[in-house]
């Protein structure tokens, strides 16, 4: 093994933290199928909060009605997390993750 | 019985109720109410009272009661310490919103001149909501299925189930008061983007 002591790399090394990695990864909002909420007052929910047009609100609401889950927003953490809280108060049940 | 909501000229949305279906709305936000305030929100993991009472934090688990688990659910299924950090700063003001809101359809009705406590015979309630009203009115509508939809057990395409339901069994009694709040909340949401 070489005794000679190297200049140590570990200096060098930029820290890796969380927020740093996190910065960079998009997250997802997903929404889950339940058995009461309309379909009217989700594709609602949908238009009112992300101003999606009706078109896109309606198709992410059927994904949701028929696929039991849809993606219905995506960016950093911090901005899923204030979409999955308002989902939460509009009574949607919602969840986030990050994205494969 | 109610025909439920048509849109109102100017955005919102008006509707007429019996004296007995305004009652049995302010009764069932109500109940909401309670539910949300009276409820601890998370058993303190602490048996020293000085650190329970400096622990005002918001609660990091899920809630005991179904109808609160429903009503706040888990952010993060496959994280619980993200999940609990979610909650700790999320639960207490989305409790906070909910039960305000449904102290405003108990207002909504009032104003509109539902008395404390209901005597009359005939009494008609006119319920006039300007759009801000009617979204607030529609997240509580939403708050109360799903409270009366958990405590039934209400599933997917169970309607039949529900419909056999022999008339003494008190849960067809509460289903049809279901059936009922969600035909309220479609005409709403109709009156409004309609």
């Amino acid at each position: 093994m070489n005794a000679v002591s190297a200049p140590s790399p570990v200096e060098l090394e930029q820290p890796e933290t969380e927020d740093l990695t996190s910065l960079g990864t998009p997250w997802v909002t997903i929404v889950w199928n339940d058995p009461v909420n309309l379909m009217n007052y989700v594709s609602y929910v949908f238009q009112t909060y992300f101003g999606y047009s009706r078109k896109k609100a309606e198709k992410l609401m059927l994904e949701v009605h028929n696929d039991g889950k849809s993606v219905v927003s995506n960016g950093s953490r911090e901005e899923m997390e204030r979409d999955v809280q308002a989902m939460h108060e509009y009574g949607l049940w919602a969840t986030m993750e990050k994205q494969d | 019985m109610s025909e439920g909501f048509e849109r109102r000229r100017g955005g919102g949305a008006v509707a007429t109720f019996s004296g007995f279906e305004a009652d049995l709305i302010r009764s069932l936000a109500s109940q909401l109410v309670e539910l949300l305030r009276n409820e601890v929100a998370a058993p303190s993991a602490s048996d020293d009272p000085l650190e329970q009472l400096l622990d005002f934090s918001g609660p990091t688990t899920e809630p005991e009661d179904p109808v609160l688990a429903r009503l706040f659910p888990t952010a993060y299924p496959d994280d619980e310490e993200a999940a609990g950090e979610f909650r700790r700063f999320t639960e207490g003001s989305l409790r906070d919103h909910k039960a305000r809101a449904a102290v405003q359809v108990i207002d909504s009705l009032e104003e509109a001149g539902l008395p404390t406590e209901l005597a009359e015979d005939g009494l008609v309630v006119d319920v006039e909501l300007d759009k801000d009203q009617s979204v607030t009115w529609m997240k509580s509508f939403t708050d109360i299925r799903l409270a009366l939809a958990t405590r039934l057990g209400v599933e997917e395409d169970d309607e039949d189930y529900w419909m056999a339901l022999p008339e003494e069994d008190p849960r067809a009694h509460v289903y049809d008061i279901y059936q009922w709040v969600g035909y309220l909340q479609e005409t709403l949401v109709d009156a409004l983007t309609r």
